[in-house]
């Protein structure tokens, strides 16, 4: 593989960029592989790339049914933070967290990790004081949380409505290495990679069923042909329950569409990722000058892909609560992802009661942050058939043995989450 | 934006609804042993469809009722409503 550097770059130009290595091949599938990847979204591309490299299994095929990228992780606001105040969580994401820091030179691509820092907005004093106790339970995890006062926020968000009677700001909790990162280059990062370890990439093959023989994985069947191998790992998102049911097999997960947009560009005007305390509504600002921002489920079950418009609506009359001048702007695009929502909003990596089977879902609408550490996690739980300690709390079992990790409280009404 | 014919009010737009689940789930009878894997079931598993769904939505804006709406995850359609004790297909 040739390595994005100055060098090559000087070296290209003499022949107009005409001769750059392809980036990912295109093959043809094999008839049998070591371990089968099902979806070429981030958390796929990932738990591939792992595979290769920290496991030395390159015998890998990572089978998507359209383009990679062209699911959640093409769709996402890109936010990354680990400002999370359940132990599993906390040390989970924080895990996470650290591997973006060198995610860029792992990758030798450029991921445009941009911590700069995001802010929860508090509107009373009894939201700033539960921000405190988060913040102190981030502390305590070793992740860095700063509480924030009325005249810190003036400096570093001047536009925001701190004259509102409605939602008036008290305060805020800070992350300060929580940011954004390019989704799509993500994607890209860890699919050369993992190609150029042997990795078989995929497109245009969707999984249509199992071939399961006495309990235990035999191959897979898909719109390219009937493909061996011994051990499958689920990356599919949204799509989850409709392969698990392939499998007769229930899951504590619904899907939901979830729809963000971005504005115009403009000139620099935000500089975090900020969040509205009152409700739920998030911005920040591309690199590109757009403002991209997010907030509720639609809130009914869906595979639609796309959303409809009095979400949009409610979202973006929180935006213009938080910052008012959001009103004069115009949309450029929105769209929706369709979100495997948890029934305790936490994830599930994990082994399943088929020998071979692994399962990697429930990321709801934050899994895109985690997107080097669920790789890295699942990757272990597959070569070595049992969980990572990262990720031995986010079992499947939980459910029925009370072990929920429910960050938000809001019980198994995942649509309010 | 969805219209939703509440089998009380008519035709009113998405808005005036809030959504209840899966309609399908059955909670386990009272006053009988049930065992930890049929609460997990109730409790958290869900069928999760693509395609057909019965679910309940109530009329929260209106009159306040909770119904049945059958309809399609993969496109959104509506294809009936229903009250809450009438049989839909
Ligand atoms: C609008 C929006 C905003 C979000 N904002 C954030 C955010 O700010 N921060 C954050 O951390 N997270 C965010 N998320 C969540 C995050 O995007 C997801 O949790 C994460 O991307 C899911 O993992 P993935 O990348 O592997 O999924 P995907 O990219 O969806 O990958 C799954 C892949 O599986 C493929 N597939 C499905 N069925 C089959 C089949 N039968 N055969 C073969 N392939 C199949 C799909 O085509 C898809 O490519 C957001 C999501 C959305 C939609
Ligand atoms: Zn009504």
């Amino acid at each position: 593989m040739q390595k994005y550097s100055i060098f090559n770059l000087i070296k290209n130009s003499f022949s107009n960029h005409q001769n750059w290595d392809v980036a990912w091949r295109d093959p043809q599938p094999k008839k049998e592989y070591d371990v089968i990847i099902v979806g070429g979204g981030g958390h796929g591309l990932a738990t591939a790339f792992y595979l290769a490299k920290e496991h030395g299994i390159s015998n890998v095929a990572i089978l998507e049914k359209g383009w990679i990228g062209g699911g959640n992780v093409g769709r996402n606001t890109t936010i990354l933070r680990s400002n999370y105040m359940w132990d599993a969580n906390g040390i989970f994401y924080e895990h996470g967290m650290k591997m973006w820091e060198n995610l860029s030179q792992e990758l030798n691509y450029n991921v445009m990790y941009s911590p700069r820092g995001i802010i929860n907005l508090a509107h009373s004093d009894a939201q700033l004081n539960a921000y405190a106790r988060r913040g102190n339970s981030m502390r305590l995890n070793g992740i860095d949380a700063v509480m924030l006062n009325k005249e810190d926020l003036k400096k570093m968000i001047p536009f925001a409505d701190f004259s509102s009677a409605r939602f008036p700001i008290f305060g805020g909790l800070m992350q300060p290495r929580g940011g954004t990162a390019r989704h799509d280059a993500v994607a890209w990062g860890y699919a050369r990679q993992a190609d150029s370890m042997g990795v078989d990439i995929i497109q245009h093959c969707e999984v249509l069923g199992f071939d399961i023989k006495n309990g235990k994985v035999a191959g897979v069947q898909t719109s390219r042909g009937e493909i061996k191998t011994k051990k499958i790992g689920l990356c599919v998102a949204g799509s989850s329950s409709i392969l698990a049911s392939k499998l007769n097999m229930k899951l504590p997960i619904e899907s939901h569409v979830l729809q963000a947009c971005v504005s115009e560009p403009v000139k620099p005007f935000l500089d975090h990722v900020v969040t509205f305390g009152a409700g739920h509504f998030y911005c920040s600002q591309s690199d590109k000058g757009e403002m991209v921002m997010g907030g509720d489920l639609d809130g009914y079950n869906s595979y639609a892909q796309r959303g409809n418009l009095p979400t949009l609506q409610h979202v973006l009359t929180e935006g213009v609560a938080m910052f008012p001048n959001l009103s004069r702007l115009k949309m450029l695009r929105t769209w929706g992802g369709i979100m495997d929502m948890s029934m305790d909003g936490s994830p599930i990596i994990d082994k399943t009661h088929i020998q071979g089977l692994y399962l990697n879902c429930g990321w709801c609408y934050g899994g895109f942050k985690a997107t080097p550490v669920s790789g890295l996690t699942f990757a272990y739980t597959i070569a070595q058939d049992r969980p990572h300690e990262l990720n031995s709390k986010f079992r499947l079992d939980r459910f029925q043995k009370g072990y929920l990790i429910d960050e938000k409280g809001v019980g198994t009404k995942t649509w309010i989450g | 934006m969805l219209e939703i014919k509440c089998p009380y009010c008519g035709k009113r737009s998405q808005i005036e609804f809030s959504y209840g689940g899966d309609a399908k789930l059955e909670r386990p009878k009272l006053g009988t042993e049930v065992s930890d894997s049929e609460w997990n079931e109730f409790v958290y598993y869900r069928n999760n469809p693509r395609g057909e769904h019965l679910e309940l939505w109530h009329h929260i804006s209106g009159c306040r009722q909770w119904f049945k709406v059958f309809r399609n995850t993969a496109t959104h359609e509506i294809l009936s409503t229903s009250k809450i004790d009438e049989k839909i297909k």
